[in-house]
């Protein structure tokens, strides 16, 4: 890009084809555990045993999803996954920008105290033994609740739209108050519409993490079956899977098991389900990932 | 409309810290008053073996993991920028990201899968190549384990690491550029002595934050990939507590374990802060 009106000189031109090729190199890297992935959970569980199953399936089959979606343990813990996904985001993103509006607001008092209060959160944890104990006295523990009040709001999200907000202009508010608009009206017609890049990426953010998220059910809702979510449900067959291949004698397994399920086509198919909504959506929604970085950088 | 976010911050963020007095106590769940015991549980801390192990493992996993992730995301950031094709470019970098957005269970069991005794691809390869003979078990070699954690968060991270180090680069100016070319320089004379100057005060800013996690190696990684073999070398300080804490119920000595990370992270971090400010004040002047 920096200088393609140049003439290029042999040694010049024989660093673009290295980097052509070492950047195929890289994305090959990059996507082949996912295609991996994909082809042993279409190929035969007891075939892909066998090894070598790497760029196409061996042996055609459905059965490792068909088998997935026909216990209800799964399809609970898929619906789980995507309720919270939905409610977290929602609420992070209505709670977070009304924050940042009240510190955006210039005529507000404690603006100053209160940016204080938040920030110091960011640094202050207070591990996680407190936060079990604070859980467990607020009735959250094996509560579905627990996956959806800790995340109602982010102040990270709270600093990265006030500063969005900080750059849109003061008028705006100002004259929808002389017309007559109360401050909520305000906020919901017309700063929460102008925000909306930063909105989206927030909502990213919220929606891939919440998704993404399996430590609070393993420490605050373990012990409930139906709260489990697709990435607990993942993170116990890769435990079981993890010990199993660094104690069990490899070659035992294959032949014992008559049922056309093993734990490696199940995680597999698992993986894919698990990480289907984010790949689908990756690609439409990049920019917004992209520009919450940088905006992420700029310190309030 | 304030009060009710205050109250909410309060209960979720504040409301907890009053169990940091469980790392003063000898905390035993259902008794009403409390035994204080002051900083014993921070002495036995200090004496006992396996807190100095996790530390130990914290601070090595954390630095293998920084000094992994700089390289890899400067250097794919350098060669990004050296692509002349733009649309190839955007696949590369559209790529290369995604990895970042998957959860790190997805990623430890594609690592898992890879690393397999049991006709994993590496072993494959490997035994094809004719470099072993029998399949190695990875995940049971305690030598290994803190490079193959390194190594999954380069797999997962690079992509997302070189953004920032790509917008610096975007931001150097194109004259430069043409005036080293006209100057005779070639490509590798231009990488060093413009582009990496130019990322320079990026580079060593977020090497100082990045220096403030350094006891936050993170958890996720070697819990998932951790087994009984090699937890004398997998388990972080998070583990620690995790395991001391909500398996053992050892409140006193798990909350004094976080308290201390906590501590040190904060110290680390404002220091990190105040020496990054310094340096970015330097530069504008």
């Amino acid at each position: 890009m920096t200088n393609h009106y140049l003439k290029r000189s042999i040694p010049d031109r024989a660093f673009d084809v290295f980097n052509i090729f070492i950047m195929l190199l890289l994305m090959i890297v990059m996507l082949f555990p996912f295609w991996n992935t994909i082809v042993v959970s279409f190929n035969d569980a007891i075939d892909s045993i066998k090894g070598s199953v790497s760029w196409w399936p061996r042996k055609f089959t459905f059965y490792n999803y068909a088998n997935l979606f026909r216990t209800n343990k799964l399809i609970n813990a898929f619906w789980i996954s995507v309720s919270r996904t939905v409610l977290a985001t929602v609420l992070n993103v209505f709670f977070s920008s009304l924050t940042a509006y009240i510190l955006s607001r210039k005529d507000f008092i404690l603006r100053k105290l209160m940016t204080v209060f938040l920030v110091a959160t960011m640094y202050i944890s207070p591990g996680l033994i407190p936060t079990y104990f604070n859980y467990k006295d607020l009735g959250l523990i094996n509560n579905y609740l627990v996956y959806i009040w800790p995340a109602a709001l982010g102040v990270f999200n709270v600093i990265v739209i006030r500063t969005f907000m900080n750059g849109l202009p003061e008028s705006l508010a100002e004259s929808a108050k002389i017309d007559g608009a109360g401050e909520f009206r305000i906020f919901l017609q017309i700063i929460m519409p102008l925000c909306k890049p930063v909105l989206a990426t927030v909502a990213l953010w919220v929606a891939v993490g919440a998704w993404n998220s399996w430590f609070d059910t393993y420490i605050f809702a373990s012990s409930k079956q139906w709260l489990s979510t697709l990435q607990y449900e993942m993170m116990k067959l890769l435990s079981s899977s993890i010990i199993q291949s660094a104690q069990a004698n490899p070659n035992a397994a294959a032949t014992t098991r008559a049922n056309t399920v093993t734990p490696m086509s199940i995680r597999a198919a698992i993986t894919v389900v698990a990480s289907l909504p984010i790949i689908f959506v990756y690609p439409f929604l990049q920019k917004y990932f992209v520009t919450g970085l940088q905006l992420g950088g700029v310190k309030g | 409309m304030s009060i009710p976010i205050i109250v909410y911050v309060f209960i979720f963020s504040y409301r907890p810290l009053k169990g940091l007095v469980m790392a003063f106590e000898n905390y035993r769940p259902g008794k009403k008053v409390q035994e204080w015991v002051g900083w014993k549980n921070f002495g036995i801390l200090f004496k006992d073996e396996r807190f100095l192990r996790v530390i130990r493992n914290t601070i090595c996993m954390s630095s293998l993991n920084l000094i992994f992730s700089f390289l890899f995301a400067i250097l794919l950031a350098i060669l990004l920028n050296e692509l002349s094709n733009r649309h190839y470019k955007k696949l590369v970098q559209s790529v290369s990201y995604l990895p970042h957005f998957l959860s790190w269970i997805i990623v430890t069991g594609l690592v898992a899968n890879f690393l397999s005794s049991d006709n994993g691809v590496i072993n494959n390869a490997l035994i094809q190549l004719g470099i072993i003979k029998d399949p190695v078990q990875w995940l049971a070699e305690p030598r290994l384990f803190w490079w193959i954690v390194a190594f999954s968060h380069v797999w997962k991270e690079t992509g997302w690491n070189s953004i920032i180090y790509l917008a610096t680069i975007t931001g150097i100016s194109p004259e430069l550029y043409e005036a080293a070319y006209i100057d005779g320089a070639n490509r590798f004379q231009r990488i060093k002595y413009i582009t990496l100057p130019g990322i320079k005060s990026t580079v060593v800013i977020l090497l100082i934050m990045n220096l403030g996690w350094i006891l936050n190696a993170g958890f996720e990684v070697q819990f998932l990939l951790g087994n009984g073999i090699v937890s004398d070398v997998s388990e972080t300080i998070d583990i620690f507590v995790l395991k001391n804490g909500i398996s053992m119920g050892n409140f006193s000595l798990a909350t004094a374990a976080g308290m201390f990370q906590t501590v040190v992270s904060i110290f680390m971090l404002t220091s990190a802060n105040y020496v990054a400010k310094r340096l970015g004040e330097e530069r504008l002047v």
